[in-house]
């Protein structure tokens, strides 16, 4: 028998999650779908970084916009998400670095965006003491901070099936299909229709966009991660490098975690991914000449989540360019976790208004399907 | 000294130099292989056979006949042209059969065409109130001080729990002079009536008569107690005294050394973390490896032998090491196969060193008390995360161990939740009323064994990097 619920959100990670939240909250009954559970893949296992700081331009507006949700998040969840706003700093490591660093901020500024402000040696020291004495300076986003990716994507789950979501997890959503304006989904041995689909599936999303004729340039991907055991408490700020692959942040309970964006061998149909150990080694000497209080830490695991990256790095975010009732949530490229809260709000407000303030117009799926009206 | 390993490729790479690493070894480089034996200890013989090249004990029955079988093990083994790295710790196995190695505080990367997974057994966790405590460790713990150093307690000690292990460790104690003050056994009465429709094949085992004179020498010398259902041991920072419940009666005893164990289980982390499947075992109550019977893994080129691949003794690890070996032969040389043993006599073999496991595990099998802790006691000693902790974790939604992480920060340790993961899984399979199999275990990752960022930094650099790029 079909169930007919008011949207169907395919996938359980941070913006399935959310979006179906935010849904809730404007007094819909959507239909949350997983074929894991919530917050298995890149949104569980990501590193928790809650940044504005060097964004593509096209999704400041929704990385400001999400920033206000991460703020009061403990308001919206019910849950803290171990969310802390130390700041992100961005590191110049030579005198080119900081040049390049000058001209965005001078950039974003022109285009009316204050978050990112240029530091100099002096206050780069300040803000994040341990770094090599011959760092110049960088870009510091002061409300940035970062957040329990796990922690958080499973509030997001918990707090919209409170609010009325249906939620199905270890089932995957199957024969996705449209008939009389309605969406059906088959789920296992159920049926969902509505007139609204999302396609928040991550690394498995590219599939469904392409079998409702909208393929896309989307690859998988699975950026690694690795934490040392706990040291003494050394710096406050995520920071992250200008010309080098490196993230870089301490827990509150003086874990390191070390990301950054070398990638692993995805084994997406086994839910598997392969880590270059080679490639984290790469990591590691860049934490040990920046770092040197870090040498003697210990590497306890090293993982990677398994995501969608487009060929243009900025997500796909808006109505289907086809087909009425289809909106694409996916292809965050190695940076959605930011922009989960703020995504879902304005998802459900294009679902519900038809609209949003929020300037998301160079997300679309159109950019990659000119219509031709 | 470290010796790093001489190639980058070898046919074979066995992990473990225990019975079934030592044997799998020595046939794979009988036959021709080259093979690479890595090792964590610092001599051949894995825990069974651990120190058989350098213990000091020299009195042969102090540690009994099964103890020196080892050493032809390792005489077979030397006199092939396996090439052997101790203090070698593996912590990194992929599908691709790529091996990540720390010999001497530098990293190492070999691949292999075949690799022989030989890790073992690690002892199960005993999560009773107090397990904590300084003063309470497990009697494999013990057994290693004993047969390394020929340490033995001399304070008051209680040793509790059940199973194989725990007697032999109790006879070698006494025969090296140490000191024994009550042993507390924990198996369940009803076991014996479980236990006793396979015990006829059990009096046909080697293990019957070796295992019923240990126990009456140990039974001769020190008081035990049978029986007992309730255990726990408390102190203040350090043990001071254990409590226990036989037939009904409570009793508080002084201590200064408590000496747990009620059984091994596979030591699965390498395993999973490489991506072999496992299934729940209900039989044993633990995590073992879905293989053939060949010891072929589900991942292609990964077999496994020895308790490892379940749990089966010594005899039965020597074994399943030559049949695991001899596969990787038939497979990489398939002309050397007529200077090994043929197979069926190999699976005859075994059959006659398992004949009577069943026994065994039906009557060591640990009392649910002993495996699924409540209230206070700790479950996590990483994270110190107590099965009130987990219960409530699961009340807000935790339906996995893996989810659970994300609560309570279980098996996120360094131990990889070697000393938390089958009671995690077992607590919540009981709160959530499903089957361990359906609950599930720890996603394992590499480093298995934590290594340090600076022995990290000094790896070798790839093609990858000169490529690196700005980050996106």
């Amino acid at each position: 028998m079909t169930q007919n619920v008011d949207a169907i959100v395919v996938g359980g990670g941070i913006h399935g999650c959310s979006t179906a939240l935010h849904l809730c909250l404007a007094g819909m009954k959507p239909v949350l779908i997983e074929k894991d559970y919530a917050g298995r893949h890149a949104s569980g296992v990501n590193a928790g970084g809650v940044r504005q700081l060097a964004r593509h331009i096209p999704e400041i507006p929704l990385s400001i916009r999400s920033m206000g949700i991460w703020e009061k998040i403990s308001d919206l969840l019910d849950d803290d998400c171990s969310f802390e706003s130390h700041g992100q700093v961005l590191v110049a490591e030579n005198e080119e670095e900081l040049a390049v660093c000058r001209t965005r901020v001078a950039e974003l500024n022109a285009l009316g965006f204050t978050h990112e402000e240029l530091i100099d040696a002096t206050e780069l020291r300040r803000l994040v003491p341990a770094v090599a004495e011959t760092c110049p300076g960088g870009v510091v986003s002061r409300r940035d901070g970062a957040a329990n990716p796990a922690q958080t994507t499973t509030a997001f789950r918990r707090k919209a099936e409170q609010l009325g979501a249906t939620v199905r997890e270890g089932v995957a959503a199957t024969n996705i299909r449209s008939s009389d304006g309605l969406w059906h989904v088959d789920v296992g041995a159920e049926t969902f229709a509505a007139p609204v689909l999302v396609n928040a599936a991550g690394a498995w999303a590219g599939k469904i966009a392409a079998d409702l004729a909208e393929p896309v340039p989307v690859e998988t991907v699975a950026p690694m991660l690795m934490i040392t055991s706990r040291v003494p408490h050394f710096i406050d700020p995520v920071v992250i490098l200008r010309g080098r692959k490196l993230s870089f942040k301490q827990f509150s309970n003086g874990t390191v975690l070390i990301g950054g964006g070398h990638l692993a061998i995805p084994y997406q149909d086994r839910n598997e991914t392969v880590l270059d150990w080679k490639s984290l080694a790469t990591s590691a000497r860049t934490v040990f000449e920046l770092f040197p209080v870090m040498r003697s830490a210990t590497i306890v695991r090293a993982w990677a989540g398994i995501e969608a990256k487009m060929k243009d790095d900025i997500p796909v975010f808006g109505p289907s360019s086809r087909h009425k009732g289809l909106y694409h949530q996916f292809g965050f490229s190695l940076h959605g976790f930011q922009l989960g809260p703020g995504a879902g709000a304005v998802m459900a407000e294009l679902i519900v208004n038809g609209g949003t303030q929020t300037r998301i117009s160079d997300l679309g799926i159109d950019r990659f399907h000119p219509t031709t009206l | 000294m470290s010796v790093a390993p001489k190639r980058e490729d070898y046919d074979v790479v066995v992990i473990g130099a225990g019975p079934a690493g030592l044997a799998a070894a020595a046939t794979s480089a009988e036959a021709g292989l080259s093979t690479l034996l890595l090792d964590e200890n610092i001599g051949p013989g894995g825990q069974v056979f651990r120190a058989i090249s350098s213990t000091p004990v020299t009195e042969r029955s102090q540690l009994g006949a099964d103890y020196w079988v080892g050493a032809e093990l390792v005489q077979a083994l030397r006199a092939s042209n396996a090439e052997i790295i101790h203090r070698a710790t593996v912590w990194s196995l992929d599908r691709n059969l790529e091996i990540a190695v720390s010999i001497g505080g530098a990293s190492a990367f070999v691949k292999a065409k075949r690799v022989i997974l030989a890790t073992g057994a690690l002892e199960r966790p005993f999560p009773i109130p107090g397990w904590t405590l300084p003063g309470v460790m497990t009697a494999g713990a013990a057994q290693t001080m004993l047969k390394s150093s020929a340490l033995v307690p001399d304070g008051r000690t209680v040793i509790a729990g059940q199973g194989p292990l725990l007697w032999l460790l109790a006879a070698q104690i006494l025969r090296l002079g140490g000191r024994i003050d009550r042993i507390l056994d924990t198996t369940e009465r009803g076991n014996y009536f479980a236990a006793l429709p396979h015990a006829f094949a059990f009096l046909t085992s080697p293990y019957f008569a070796k295992g019923l004179s240990m126990m009456r020498e140990v039974k001769a010398k020190v008081q035990v107690v049978s029986g007992v259902t309730e255990l726990s041991a408390s102190g203040d920072g350090q043990l001071a005294s254990v409590s226990y419940v036989a037939g009904g009666k409570r009793e508080t005893m002084p201590a200064d050394l408590l000496l747990l164990h009620q059984g091994v289980v596979p030591n699965v982390n390498l395993a999973m973390a490489a991506g072999v499947e496992h299934r729940w075992d209900d039989l044993q109550l633990c995590w073992s490896p879905v293989l053939d019977a060949s010891g072929n893994s589900t991942v292609p080129g990964i077999a496994i032998a020895g308790d490892g691949a379940g749990i089966g003794g010594a005899n039965a690890a020597v074994v399943r090491g030559r049949i695991a070996a001899r596969a990787a032969v038939e497979a990489l040389a398939p002309a050397a196969v007529a200077k090994l043993a043929p197979m069926a006599t190999l699976r005859s073999d075994l059959a006659k060193a398992e004949r009577g496991r069943v026994f065994l595990d039906k009557l060591f099998r640990p009392a649910p008390q002993f495996r699924i802790p409540a209230g206070d006691t700790i479950v996590c000693r990483c994270e110190e995360v107590t099965a009130r902790d987990v219960l409530d974790s699961v009340a807000i939604g935790a339906t996995g161990p893996n989810q659970l992480k994300a609560y309570r920060r279980t098996g996120m340790g360094p131990c990889q939740g070697r000393l938390c993961g089958l009671t995690v899984t077992e607590l919540m399979a009981q709160a959530r009323g499903k089957t361990p199999q359906e609950i599930g275990y720890y996603r394992l990752r590499a480093p298995v064994k934590p290594i340090t960022l600076a022995e990290l930094a000094a790896v070798p650099k790839s093609e990858a990097d000169v490529k690196a790029v700005v980050r996106g």
